[in-house]
């Protein structure tokens, strides 16, 4: 029985501008995520998958096309909403990590809950939200390097503090834009290995953008990208037909 | 939250913005030292300037002064109401000051004022700026045994001592001048009475010689002006136990300031208590005499203030009154130059001034009615603009501070750009990015300002030891007490300046990271993420 849909995307479209150019990435894309599964993103460089999770992930808008997250269309949300969103909803993992270098692991763990509360709030909420961040940190096996800061760890582990987190807010879904892009084989296996664990504990959905087919077999459902439009891939048993749709 | 917590971090992690803080904490920093310098100076200066003008002067033009002060105050007592609060009267002559040094007259322009010691403090500072301890407290015009300024050893001897070492010293010189006298004499007669003559016509032709020569630089005061000489009195006082009326000279009218050979500031004094000077003054009469009085040196005045010390000279008011026939013979009234008013505090002075001119017009009355502003308002306005001048100045020292911050800002947002992507991809608000850096361009310009307040303060609390310091250093005197009567720099501290200076710096530094800030929030969070 199909898990119900967290997002869905419909005729996405987005192209690039130079020189008065119009360099089209994205021509038409459908999207359907649905809730507990990881879905895999294949494509080659330059096929726009980031450029889609950009989208998906309302750090950009389409040009056309509409996204919905859990029935509420969130791309031409006001801005607040769209901060929230990001915040409270979705947690995002970069390939390069991105963890803030003057906060510690701990730190920058706790960012998204001191972004997302006020001052007050977060005061008030302190003990709460820093026994939720180690636990976070426990979960992903660094608890011993809460004090680290980003410059003192290996790639593996800061890709872990950054998972952590993404889990922070407690989202409904993960965006993960190759998340082992950046690193060795066997780390990008324990960085798999840990969000199929969270995938099975929590019920979490995972969107993930890889390059490496054999990552993407892996997955639940597996879309591929080419030349800016979805086609079907191997799909899960249970997985919905896709559809693709020149735009 | 994390704003701050972040601004936190930039600020212990950035050091180049630390260092573009330091011009403001240095600006900060010279915009309390030159105002606290500034007001020590004037603040003294007000108070030296009113403490001797006292709050309202009536001046009287005519040489015979106003008679009847008496009626005088009473109808100003009626003008001003309560707020009068002290009256003094005097009288004010312009004089020339005689003082003999070595056999030389030394001449001086003063003014001569007789006052009432009593009542005179009342209305300004006079006492307290008399050498003698005890005439600070109550002035008097009787020579003192001694004890004048115990801390200048030239003026160790000054008082009876002096007067008594000066008049043996005198008649010791002036008996062995009478035996030599004596033995020429005595010479001359052994040599033969032939002698005489020619001795006679050698002097004649020495006196037409110097008669050609032009005037001499002794005394040549015709006797016809000068009238009621003081000749027979100078018999009748016996100058090893009796004083000539006291004078009080303003310490500048009697001794010059220089240095001697180690670079010590030292004064040499002409004359000193103890000594007799002349006093030339007209008199009071339509027919203007000149009036010719020794007086004998009580004590020195010293305000500070070059102009009052180098020009004042103070006698006993009824003397001056006596010698410038300044009392009706018939009535026995007295007359005064100058009617001195001190008020409460507060009192609006110009509204007073004011109204003490619409009763004496000066239409029908030769009198000039001035506040202490009045009197030194070119000084006060001076100052005045000095002051703001600095300010604007020292204040455009850190707006230009403000663009170092502008610059640095805008690189340390082009550093974080990477890290301002992470920040909206984690939700975070434009609004919220920009306040990270207004809050560190905040907390830099508190940091920078609260560095530069601290350091102000201390070096306005070492001020004279940084002085000395430098002096030791460079051989060259910071302050000059040749040019400034003051012993140390004088220096006020005004909370409320503290507090514009500090909001004002904090200002400039928050004005200086709008701009990157705004910035910072209109990053576009893709660009912002895969900028390398």
């Amino acid at each position: 029985m199909p898990t119900p849909l967290v997002l869905t995307a419909r005729g996405l479209t987005k192209s690039y501008h130079k020189d008065r150019i119009d360099v089209p990435v994205l021509r038409g894309v459908d999207v359907e995520v649905r809730q507990g599964l990881v879905t895999a993103l294949v494509g080659r460089s330059g096929s726009g998958k980031s450029t889609l999770m950009h989208l998906l992930a309302t750090l950009d808008r389409p040009d056309a096309g509409e996204i919905f997250f859990r029935g509420n269309r969130i791309d031409n949300a006001p801005r607040a909403v769209r901060d929230r969103y990001r915040n409270h909803e979705i947690g995002i993992i970069f390939q390069f990590y991105h963890l803030l270098p003057e906060l510690s692991a701990i730190e920058n763990v706790l960012a998204p809950a001191m972004i997302g509360q006020s001052v007050w709030g977060y005061f008030k909420s302190r003990s709460e939200n820093r026994r939720r961040a180690e636990a976070l940190l426990d979960r992903v096996g660094l608890l011993h390097r809460a004090k680290h800061r980003p410059g003192e760890m290996s790639g593996g582990e800061m890709q872990r503090v950054a998972i952590a987190r993404a889990l922070m807010t407690d989202p409904k879904m993960l965006l993960a834009d190759e998340p082992t892009g950046n690193l060795d084989t066997e780390t990008g296996q324990e960085i798999l290995r840990l969000l199929a664990d969270l995938k099975e504990t929590d019920n979490l959905t995972i969107l993930m953008i890889t390059h490496d087919d054999e990552i993407a077999a892996s997955a639940d459902v597996c879309w591929r990208m080419q030349d800016g439009q979805i086609h079907r891939g191997a799909v899960a048993d249970d997985a919905p037909a896709l559809a693709t749709q020149a735009a | 939250m994390y704003r701050w917590l972040l601004c936190f971090r930039y600020l212990k992690t950035r050091y180049i913005a630390l260092a573009s803080i330091i011009s403001v904490t240095l600006g900060v920093a010279t915009l309390i030292v030159v105002n606290s310098v500034m007001s020590g100076f004037s603040t003294e200066m007000h108070e030296r300037l009113h403490g001797l003008a006292s709050d309202v002067m009536i001046e009287c033009h005519a040489t015979g002064g106003m008679p009847d002060p008496d009626a005088h105050l009473r109808e100003i007592e009626r003008i001003c109401g309560p707020a009068l609060v002290g009256s003094s009267v005097s009288v004010s002559v312009p004089a020339m000051l005689g003082i003999d040094f070595r056999g030389q007259q030394i001449g001086r322009h003063v003014n001569l004022i007789g006052l009432d010691p009593t009542t005179y403090d009342n209305v300004s500072d006079f006492g307290k700026y008399l050498l003698h301890p005890e005439n600070k407290t109550s002035a008097s015009f009787q020579l003192r045994e001694s004890g004048y300024a115990p801390d200048r050893k030239q003026l160790a001897a000054a008082g009876w001592r002096h007067r008594r070492d000066r008049v043996t010293e005198e008649r010791r010189i002036e008996k062995l001048v009478a035996q030599e006298r004596e033995m020429m004499a005595e010479l001359r007669r052994k040599a033969g009475g032939q002698s005489d003559e020619s001795d006679e016509q050698a002097e004649a032709a020495a006196a037409a010689a110097a008669a050609a020569e032009g005037p001499s630089f002794g005394p040549s005061l015709s006797q016809e002006l000068i009238s009621g000489s003081s000749d027979q009195l100078v018999a009748a006082v016996d100058p090893m136990t009796e004083q000539f009326p006291g004078i009080i000279l303003g310490i500048s009218t009697c001794s010059v300031r220089h240095r001697d050979d180690s670079g010590e500031v030292a004064d040499h004094f002409y004359a000193q208590p103890g000594d007799d000077v002349r006093m030339i003054f007209p008199n009071a009469a339509g027919e203007t005499k000149v009036i010719n009085q020794k007086f004998t040196v009580v004590d020195l005045y010293e305000s500070g203030m070059s102009e009052y010390d180098s020009t004042f000279a103070f006698v006993r008011l009824d003397q001056l009154q006596e010698f410038r026939g300044m009392i009706d013979p018939q009535t026995g009234v007295r007359s005064v130059t100058t009617i001195q008013l001190k008020l409460a505090e507060g009192t609006d002075l110009n509204a007073i001034r004011d109204a003490l001119r619409h009763r004496f017009p000066p239409e029908l009355y030769a009198y000039n009615i001035q506040t202490w502003r009045d009197l030194q308002g070119p000084l006060l306005s001076a100052v005045r603009l000095e002051t703001t001048i600095l300010n604007i100045l020292l204040f455009l020292i850190i707006a230009v501070a403000g663009f170092g911050i502008l610059a640095t800002f805008f690189m340390i947002v082009v550093e974080k750009t990477r890290d301002i992507g992470t920040l909206k991809a984690l939700g975070a608000s434009g609004r919220g990015v920009s306040s990270i850096f207004m809050s560190y361009g905040l907390l830099l310009g508190f940091v920078g300002s609260g560095a530069g307040l601290v350091g102000g303060l201390l070096f306005v609390h070492y001020i004279n030891d940084i002085a000395r310091l430098l002096e030791m250093f460079t051989g060259q005197e910071v302050f000059d007490p040749t040019v400034y009567y003051f012993t140390e720099i004088p220096t006020i501290v005004h909370p409320f300046t503290l507090v514009w200076v500090m909001c004002g710096a904090i200002a400039i530094a928050v004005l200086a990271s709008v701009l990157p800030a705004m910035r910072a929030a209109r990053m576009h969070p893709v660009q912002a993420l895969r900028f390398e």
